[in-house]
């Protein structure tokens, strides 16, 4: 051990500084214990950021240790910058999901975009080429004028950065709530390709290899300014530092070409993203991964402004940075690589023997800490949890007592408040602005259930979703757990795809309060249940916490990213109707299921009931039904049954394409016993809407897994519109009617008399 | 036969390209690096889409004086054909191989569609393999597309047939609505007056396979590579 | 020799169509500006020199502009100061 000194002109440790870095006194107790004697200035700060909930799960890691995380596809496990499956033919997938709420929520565009950028970097990091990104939004009313500046930005940061470093934004969701009024959500999901025997991994090895810091140059971005003594950390004022980090999608292109070539080339060990923490959480991690010391020198650090401390210097989170840990006598080899493309790399460290995270600047030693503790004595808690009685009592809601309005008399009247409902609207105002074909591997786009992206040099392709609802996990958090990993999985499937495994990022109010902690504990729960029956295990994810506003804390939001296989190319099915005369197969139940529903919140301002049932060993059968049926050629398309019910999707299966738009003529008949909104709007899972040449043969093979089938209709020519026939309606809807309140329920929100991006354009956000 | 594509540390359509020309039509291909001034031979030259250096001044302004260009710039002197798609197109004009510029989109954003272009001759060697008024399902990426030129300029090119392809509605008609970008005229594309260069915003690279939603490129490179070929 | 700090701008020429100075113009009528008549959008360049005289530095940014700064088919510019740096 060395003596470590504070530095001249670091602020002095008093319980308000220790609470400003948001350390419990019994953590402090815990760091001085770890330490043997009072920290610095500098080790405070390394603490504060290692011990984050942000780097360390704190709240979350008992929960999530119950996830399932095995399957002998599985290659790379939760852990690491991001899991990796294998997916045959010797090729392997790297994705993963991350949030950037926060940042998104006081800088839509730069919090968006930097967002994107972490998330290439985690899987790049892996070796993997990222092949497709995807993302999961939420956010209040686009009523408000905020909102929209939000929604515009976070779009406009996403698109920028993925379109210009090239790959391809294929898919996601985006959801309207007044419950995210104040806390957009913003989590963004990237896969990318390698080969089985190129996985890099993380950690740290061999003594005397060189620690290598790599990319963009570090500056004072988005260092946890609080409101301590800042004029002791530099000479600029708090008000001055760049709290925002801003993102340069270029720099990340040539880090990306950079780091997939260094990685092939044997010069390198282990190289990690820069992320949250910058500096400090990279290199600790890597150590504690590989059971290593390591040595780094500040003053080493390429910076791109003058008089950075080294508690700056190991918290900035500037963007576009890797560490790497070169093989000692290759350091030139890896500087010609990286010159290559305009990057320069510094030697800023070593790893060694010694078990100790040192930091020195200079020949002074500024921070030091015992082995690996500073990453495995981070605490761990497991707060008391209770359900709030508001919560119970919403759930117990009689929805039936709900009295219909008026002009529900006539359903098509009700299914065109829900088509033009933002949440179930088409979003292509949103996709038309992500280059979504880049790499010339997206077979399908978004729109769709799920996205689907060719594997170049094989018969094979990957099919990618993400799903939340936060409405359901409000109401019952076990159940709504549930249903986000089934939907995801049925979503999937329905494009021809064996569900594989899940990333999830788990959204939730602050865990301090019993309410919230009991949401995360129990929708964790049954995250866990589904991924068990559907044997799609977590290969990792991502823990946003404390996603509150004065208005209150957020819908509880896990949401999945789900990939799947899909074995040929044949198999690829799309999600609308393609060819009049087709009949139309209905695969599961229909269930009296109002709770929870779009059809609730859009057309009585009421979230209330009991979530769907969700029966996971039925949702298993239904997905084995559907890719048996696909893969024996009887499917010419399939469409899961979600938000709005059966009405909703049987019209999405008319008009999803405006291009290719049928009619359908459907007869519902065969549940008389069912209210007429809960059948037509109610979102009862495990159904999906088949059409089919050989309906007899789809019903067969349904049967033979166990699955109820029915044959609802038929697949007709737009002009006959879309009739459904109920035991007290024969109902029938326009298609242009239907699809101009689909397809422009957003465009007229958005591009009415003062477009968002106006104020965009204007650099500011508007006050309502 | 070889065929350059023309790699800027930003390219990002340059794989596509490559496959476009390898895969699809069974032609060896290579890649310009953009340090390296020198063709390499090539018969043929892409320029393909991307962000060059990062295209924060304006896009294809400082690609313009990169040490390929003043080699694709001799190569296109010579008679050599370039095809320039997308940010290929945007360089092209800052390097002068074709005239005017392409501006911000009119509805400032990025956009990404397939869209459907007429074909408005098919005496050249991009065209020779398409019908006459053929109309093309090809898709578009951009944030800066919208083709502007001075109006002596435009008259020329409008007088000279040098507009190549036009953004037209299922009907064939130049509408605004069919525009995905404002472009003067709904011009997607426009050749040199020695007919040897063609700028494109489209993309028909992306065009190549059915199964990912058109082919209709595929006859832009068989007609350019048959006339080299020839 | 000396420093000189040259402040350049970059704007849309005239007549040319400038889509975000419409939506800035829209935007600020629509925030109770109804006085604002062409807003036009560009860029603002600082740049630091080495030259004999200001003139000589104005005329290194002139080529600049000319160069690679402006696009002259879509852009003007103006030398806006020279000043001691």
């Amino acid at each position: 051990m060395s003596t470590v000194m504070a530095r001249p002109g670091d602020p002095v440790i008093t319980p308000a500084l220790i609470a400003e870095h948001g350390l419990t006194p019994e953590e402090y107790e815990r760091l001085t214990a770890m330490l043997g004697r009072a920290p610095t200035f500098t080790e405070l700060g390394v603490v504060s950021a290692l011990w984050s909930e942000h780097c360390s799960y704190k709240h979350s890691r008992p929960l999530l240790r119950t996830l399932p995380t095995q399957a002998p596809w599985v290659l790379q496990g939760p852990g690491e910058n991001a899991g990796v499956i294998a997916v045959g033919d010797g090729l392997a997938v790297a994705f993963k999901i991350e949030s950037h709420n926060h940042p998104s929520a006081v800088e839509p565009y730069q919090g968006a975009a930097t967002g994107v950028g972490g998330i290439l970097r985690d899987v790049f990091t892996m070796g993997a080429r990222p092949i497709a990104l995807l993302n999961s939004l939420r956010f209040g009313s686009l009523d408000s004028a905020r909102v929209r500046w939000l929604f515009a930005g976070v779009v406009k940061g996403i698109g920028d950065y993925g379109n210009c470093i090239g790959v391809p934004t294929v898919g996601g969701e985006v959801v309207f709530d007044p419950a995210y009024e104040g806390n957009p959500l913003v989590n963004a999901m990237c896969i990318g390709v390698l080969r089985e025997e190129e996985l890099m991994r993380a950690v740290a090895q061999g003594v005397g290899n060189p620690i290598m810091a790599v990319g963009a140059r570090t500056g004072r971005d988005g260092i946890n300014g609080a409101s301590f003594a800042s004029e002791d950390l530099s000479d600029e004022n708090d008000a001055k530092r760049p709290r925002v980090q801003v993102g340069d999608p270029f720099t990340e292109k040539l880090l990306l070409e950079a780091s997939l070539e260094l990685i092939t080339s044997g010069h390198i060990v282990a190289i990690q993203d820069m992320g949250a923490a910058g500096l400090t959480s990279s290199s600790a991690e890597m150590a504690a991964r590989g059971d290593v010391g390591v040595t780094i020198d500040v003053t080493k650090v390429p910076v791109r402004e003058t008089g950075m401390t080294p508690y700056e210097i190991l918290l900035s989170e500037s963007q576009e940075r890797m560490l790497v840990v070169a093989r000692a006598g290759h350091e030139d080899a890896v500087r010609e690589i990286l010159a290559k493309w305009d990057l320069s790399a510094a030697v800023i460290g070593e790893v060694i023997a010694e078990p100790v995270y040192r930091v020195t600047e200079g020949d002074r030693v500024v921070a030091e800490f015992p082995g690996s503790r500073l990453v495995t004595d981070c605490p761990v808690y497991e707060p008391p949890a209770e359900e709030s009685a508001a919560a119970v009592e919403r759930r117990r809601v009689d929805v039936h007592a709900i009295a219909p309005r008026a002009q529900e008399q006539d359903p098509v009247w009700t299914l065109t408040q829900l088509l033009s409902s933002p949440t179930i609207a088409s979003k292509a105002w949103v996709w038309r602005q992500y280059d979504s074909m880049v790499q010339t591997s997206t077979v399908r786009g978004p729109g769709g259930d799920a996205a689907v992206i060719r594997l170049r040099g094989t018969d094979r392709a990957l099919a990618s979703c993400i799903d939340g609802n936060g409405r359901y996990v409000a109401l019952d958090p076990r159940v709504g757990g549930r249903i986000a990993v089934a939907e995801a999985a049925r979503n999937v499937a329905c494009t021809g795809a064996r569900p594989r495994a899940i990333t999830n990022n788990l959204n939730f109010g602050n865990p301090k309060r019993p309410e919230i902690f009991f949401q995360l504990r129990e929708a964790v729960a049954g995250i866990g249940e589904a991924c068990r029956v559907l044997e799609t295990p977590v290969t990792g994810g991502n823990v946003s916490l404390y996603n509150e506003s004065p208005k209150g804390a957020i819908h509880p939001t896990p949401t999945i990213g789900m990939v799947g296989v899909i074995e040929s190319l044949s198999h690829v099915t799309p999600s609308a109707f393609t060819t009049a005369g087709d009949a139309i197969v209905l695969l599961g139940h229909c269930t009296d299921e109002l709770g929870g529903s779009e059809y609730l919140l859009r057309i009585h301002d009421t979230l209330a009931g009991a979530p769907p049932t969700c029966n996971l060993q039925a949702e298993r059968h239904l997905i084995d039904a559907l890719l048996d049926a696909i893969g024996k050629g009887l499917v010419r398309s399939a469409h899961d049954v979600s938000d709005g019910g059966l009405a909703v999707a049987l019209a999405e299966c008319c008009m999803l394409d405006r291009e290719r738009m049928t009619g359908a003529s459907v007869d519902l008949t065969a549940w008389p016993a069912l209210p007429e909104r809960a059948l037509l709007f109610g979102e009862a899972q495990g159904r999906v809407l088949v059409s089919t040449s050989t309906p007899d043969a789809v019903v067969a093979v349904a049967q033979r897994h166990g699955v109820p089938a029915r044959t609802i209709g038929t697949v007709t020519d737009a002009s006959h519109g879309l009739v459904l026939r109920t035991g007290t309606h024969r109902a029938v809807a326009s298609i242009a009617a239907l699809a101009d309140a689909f397809h422009l329920a957003i465009p007229r929100i958005m591009d009415g008399d003062t477009p968002a991006e106006h104020a965009v354009a204007a650099g500011h956000a508007p006050v309502d | 036969m070889k065929v350059g594509v023309v790699r800027f540390p930003g390219s990002n359509c340059d794989g596509d390209a490559w496959h476009a020309v390898v895969d699809h039509l069974g032609v060896d291909a290579v890649y310009l690096w953009h340090k390296t001034a020198s063709t390499e031979g090539c018969d043929v030259v892409i320029l393909p889409g991307g962000f060059s250096y990062g295209d924060y001044l304006r896009p294809g302004a400082i690609a313009r004086f990169s040490p390929v260009m003043s080699a694709v710039v001799a190569h296109a002197r010579r008679g050599g054909p370039v095809l320039a798609i997308c940010n290929g197109f945007q360089i092209a004009c800052e390097a002068g191989l074709l005239p005017g510029a392409l501006l911000r989109n009119a509805s400032l954003r990025f956009v990404c569609d397939t869209v459907r272009l007429a074909v408005q001759r098919t005496d050249t060697m991009f065209t020779a393999r398409y019908a006459p008024g053929q109309i093309l399902r090809i898709p578009v990426a951009h944030g800066d597309g919208r083709y502007t030129a001075d109006a002596d300029t435009l008259t020329q090119l409008e007088a000279e047939g040098r507009v190549m392809f036009r953004y037209v509605d299922a009907n064939g008609e130049p509408t605004s609505q069919a525009n995905p970008n404002g472009a003067l005229n709904n011009i997607a594309g426009i050749v040199n007056a020695e007919g040897n260069v063609l700028g494109m915003m489209p993309h028909p690279e992306r065009a190549m396979d059915v199964r990912l939603g058109s082919a209709d490129g595929v006859a832009l490179f068989e007609s350019l590579l048959a006339k080299v070929a020839a | 020799m000396a420093r000189y700090r040259l402040s350049i701008h970059i704007s849309p020429r005239r007549g040319i169509l400038d889509p975000q100075g419409q939506a800035v113009s829209d935007a600020l009528h629509s925030l109770g500006f109804p006085e604002v008549r062409d807003v036009r959008v560009g860029r603002y360049l600082v740049a630091e020199v080495d030259a004999a005289t200001p003139d000589a530095a104005r005329a290194q940014a002139t080529a600049m502009c000319e160069k690679l700064l402006a696009n002259p088919v879509t852009e003007d510019f103006a030398i806006a100061a020279v000043e001691p740096a």
